[in-house]
C-alpha cells in the first residue's frame, strides 16, 4: 500500500536534529579537549570571522584617532616632557653601560661562561589586542598580527611594565595569547632579591599567580620581585613578572601556598609588544636532533 | 484580567501588519550580532553584556521556526568558539540546546507579548548557561562564580528592545487608501 505523500514537507522533527548535533558537539569537544585536533577548521573559521572582528574594533580606532587629533595640541608640552624623560633614561642607560662592561669583566674575572650575546638580543613586533572574550573561562586575548606579519607560535608578549604571557595559535592575520593567569601556563622565574629560581603558574583567576611545590622554609618574602629567568629560552631575562603578596602555610602540607601579582596589565593595555628571541640560549646538538 | 476582551473593527484595522523577513535580512542581523558580541570592552562591562547572538537566533526561532534551526545555531556557535578561544563546541551545543527548547516553546512563546516572552527567554537563557558551565568545568576549568549568570538576567531584559528593534523594518506602512 502506497503512503499518501504529506501535505507539508517536514525534515526531522527537533529532537532528531537536537541529538545529531549534540553528537557532533560531544565529538568536537572530546576532540578539542583530549588531542587537540581540528586546528584547520579553527583556522577557517578564524579567517571568516576575522573582518568581523575588524569591524567590532572600529569604534576604539575612531576614538584613538580623534584623541591623537587632539593630542596633537599639546604636542609641544608633550615634547619638551618626553625630552627631559629621554635625558634622564640616558643617564641610566650610560649607568648600565658601564655596569654591563664592569660585569664582563668581573664575569671573566670568575672564569665564567660569557653569556651569549644573541641570545639577549631580540626582535619586538608591536600588535594591538583585538579581542578580549566574554569568557570568565578562557584566559586568552586575540592580537591584531598574525603569520602574515611573521608572528611565531610560543614568542613572548610584554607590555611596558612586564610579560603578559605567550604566543599559542597564529591564524593568518591575528594571533592568540594565552594570558599568564591562564590554568595551564607557566613561566620559568628567579626571585630578583636572592636569584632563586623557580616556576611560576596562573591560577584561573584574574590577577594570580602561584609559585608551586616550593618547601617550608624557602628564602621568599611578600613583596619580593620575580623576573624571567631566561631559562627554556622562550622569555628573554630579566622582565618583570610578578610581585609576591603572600605565603601561606598549612599545617598539613609540605609545601607553603605563594601567591603573586602580575605586574603587567594582564587585562588592561591595549598596546602590547610580541618579543622573538633570534637565538634559542640552548644550543641543540646534532645527535640529539635525529 | 478582562479574558473575554474581544478585538473590535476598529483596533482589528489598527494592528500591526509585518513582512516576512528576508534570507538576507535574517543573515545581516546575525552578522551584527555577532559584531556587538566581538566589542571590546572592559572586564567589568562584559559580565552584564548579554549574548547578542543567541537572542538574535532566538527571535527567528519564534518568528520563523522554519527559517531558523539548529544548523544555523551550530555554525553560529563554532564561531563564537572560535572568537572566544575556549573549547570547540561548547557554544556550539549550547546554542542548539537553546534552539531546542525554542522550537518546541515557539507557539506558546508566540502568545505572549514581548514582556511576557522575557521571563521565558531568560528561562532558556539559564538553561544554556548552565550548559556552557557543565561543558566547562568537565573540561577541567574552574567555576566561574555566580556573577556568571548576570549575563541570563541581562539577556532576558535585553530580549525586549532587540525584539522590538529587529521587527521595526519589517512593520508594514499602513495604505490610507486600502479600504
Amino acid at each position: 500500500m502506497k503512503t499518501a505523500p504529506p501535505f507539508f514537507r517536514h525534515g526531522p522533527g527537533p529532537f532528531a536534529k537536537l541529538i545529531v548535533f549534540t553528537c557532533l558537539s560531544c565529538l568536537l569537544i572530546v576532540e578539542d579537549l583530549r588531542f587537540k585536533r581540528f586546528h584547520e577548521v579553527r583556522q577557517i573559521i578564524g579567517t571568516v570571522i576575522f573582518p568581523l572582528q575588524r569591524i567590532a574594533y572600529a569604534p576604539t580606532f575612531i576614538y584613538d584617532e580623534v584623541r591623537n587629533f587632539i593630542v596633537h595640541f599639546n604636542l609641544l608640552e608633550e615634547n619638551t616632557k618626553l625630552r627631559q624623560q629621554f635625558l634622564e633614561n640616558q643617564e641610566y642607560l650610560l649607568r648600565f653601560h658601564t655596569l654591563e662592561a664592569e660585569n664582563t669583566k668581573l664575569r671573566e674575572l670568575l672564569g665564567a661562561i660569557e653569556r651569549i650575546e644573541k641570545s639577549t638580543e631580540t626582535k619586538t613586533i608591536l600588535a594591538e589586542i583585538l579581542y578580549t572574550p566574554r569568557d570568565p573561562f578562557s584566559h586568552k586575548i586575540t592580537l591584531n598580527k598574525g603569520i602574515y606579519h611573521q608572528v611565531q607560535l610560543g614568542q613572548a608578549v610584554i607590555d611596558d611594565k612586564g610579560v603578559i604571557g605567550q604566543i599559542t595559535r597564529i591564524y593568518p592575520f591575528s594571533s592568540e595569547v594565552t594570558l599568564l593567569t591562564d590554568k595551564n601556563h607557566s613561566v620559568p622565574v628567579q626571585v630578583l632579591r636572592n636569584s632563586l629560581r623557580s616556576v611560576i603558574s596562573g591560577t584561573g583567576k584574574n590577577n594570580e599567580l602561584e609559585l608551586r611545590y616550593l618547601s617550608i622554609n624557602i628564602d621568599i618574602q611578600p613583596g619580593d620581585l620575580l623576573v624571567t629567568s631566561g631559562i627554556g629560552g622562550v622569555y628573554p631575562p630579566g622582565i618583570p613578572v610578578a610581585v609576591v603578596e603572600k605565603i601561606e602555610h598549612s599545617p598539613s602540607d609540605d609545601f607553603s601556598r605563594i601567591v603573586s601579582n602580575p605586574i603587567a596589565g594582564v587585562d588592561r593595555n591595549r598596546q602590547v609588544l610580541i618579543l622573538s628571541m633570534i637565538q634559542s640560549s640552548v644550543e641543540i646538538p646534532p645527535e640529539a636532533k635525529n | 484580567m478582562n479574558r473575554d476582551k474581544r478585538l473590535s473593527a476598529d483596533d482589528y484595522l489598527k494592528q500591526d501588519v509585518y513582512d516576512t523577513a528576508s534570507n538576507g535580512y535574517i543573515v545581516l542581523t546575525l552578522a551584527l550580532a555577532l559584531i556587538l558580541n566581538f566589542l571590546p570592552l572592559p572586564n567589568y562591562i562584559l559580565l552584564f553584556r548579554p549574548d547578542f547572538v543567541v537572542l538574535t537566533i532566538l527571535y527567528w526561532c519564534v518568528q520563523y521556526p522554519h527559517k531558523m534551526g539548529m544548523s544555523v545555531a551550530f555554525i553560529m556557535g563554532l564561531m563564537m568558539d572560535v572568537a572566544n578561544v575556549n573549547i570547540l563546541g561548547q557554544h556550539a551545543l549550547a546554542y542548539c540546546i537553546a534552539v531546542y527548547l525554542t522550537l518546541i516553546l515557539c507557539r506558546r512563546l508566540r502568545l505572549f507579548n514581548t514582556w511576557r516572552q522575557a521571563p521565558q527567554i531568560g528561562f532558556i537563557l539559564f538553561v544554556m548557561q548552565t550548559t556552557m558551565i557543565l561543558i566547562a568545568v568537565l573540561g577541567g576549568f574552574r567555576f566561574p562564580g555566580w556573577e556568571y549568570y548576570f549575563a541570563t538576567v541581562s539577556g532576558s531584559l535585553a530580549w525586549i528592545p532587540i525584539s522590538l528593534l529587529l521587527s521595526v523594518p519589517l512593520k508594514q506602512k499602513p495604505d490610507p487608501n486600502a479600504l
